[in-house]
């Protein structure tokens, strides 16, 4: 099986199109017939990463998808604002969305903690000031 | 349970998705958090929330929720019934509170997620 790629723009403060860009990694999947479990773990990973981007970023951002034989590799990116403290942003239930964000059902601080339950492998890196990269692998195979 | 038999319980209408009406539904969850349904194995569970935005629709369809029940006769703006038309994800409104509903729906043998009493 040959690598197969796909990049998309996720355009800060755009609810109208948020989730957009993984709801159509989600279908590729199922074009591609992986197991639901895969398919369910990526789809999730993708869309926290990528309300991350809409509701705190301060720049536009990158939805990055990768199949290989092997590993699938999600990666989300922006620039800026950055995370100050990661491993409390990881905490189940810490958030720093606005109230807006809040009454549109998001905000729970559940974002980062649901990608590392659902990842098998999750690597984040950030700057303040600089941006976020966050990078996700999954077994293909479940 | 037929979603239609759910309906009934609920004296709910269908806004989304109506030719869905015989799906089977064994489980259910509710919450007002999108990211809480995204935590729960709600895969074809039935979503009894409160949240109409169009990011509940994508939320469903990430998380593969079965069916959405809006609560306290909510009822969403034409886009976000239409995104759920599209995405096929069943949309329904009951005039019932929260608590109401879920009651109903638990006193006729409605499981939560993961199968629970």
């Amino acid at each position: 099986m040959a690598s197969l790629s796909r990049t998309f723009r996720i355009q800060k403060r755009d609810f109208t199109n948020a989730g957009n860009a993984s709801i159509s990694v989600k279908k590729l999947l199922k074009s591609l017939n992986l197991s639901a479990c895969v398919i369910r773990k990526v789809s999730i990973c993708g869309y926290e990463g990528e309300m991350n981007v809409v509701m705190h970023a301060a720049t536009d951002g990158i939805l990055a998808f990768e199949l290989t034989e092997k590993k699938i590799f999600l990666t989300v990116s922006d620039e800026g604002p950055g995370i100050e403290d990661i491993e409390t942003a990881m905490q189940k239930g810490y958030s720093t969305a606005s109230d807006e964000f809040r009454e549109m059902g998001f905000g729970a601080g559940m974002g980062l903690h649901n990608i590392r339950e659902n990842a098998d492998s999750l690597h984040i890196d950030s700057t303040l000031g600089a941006g976020t990269v966050i990078r996700m692998e999954f077994n293909p195979g479940g | 349970m037929e979603l239609s038999q759910i309906a009934h319980i609920l004296e709910a209408r269908f806004l989304a998705c109506e030719r869905l009406k015989s799906e089977e539904i064994t489980k259910a969850g509710a919450s007002d958090l999108l990211s809480d349904v995204l935590a729960a194995d709600a895969e074809n569970a039935l979503l009894l929330t409160g949240i109409q935005t169009i990011q509940m629709v994508k939320t469903c369809n990430i998380a593969g929720i079965g069916a959405v029940i809006l609560i306290r006769g909510k009822v969403p703006d034409h886009d976000v019934i239409e995104l759920a038309e599209e995405e096929g994800l069943p949309l329904l409104s009951t005039g019932l509170s929260m608590f109401i509903a879920c009651g109903r729906l638990y006193q006729q043998g409605i499981q939560g997620l993961k199968h629970a009493r």
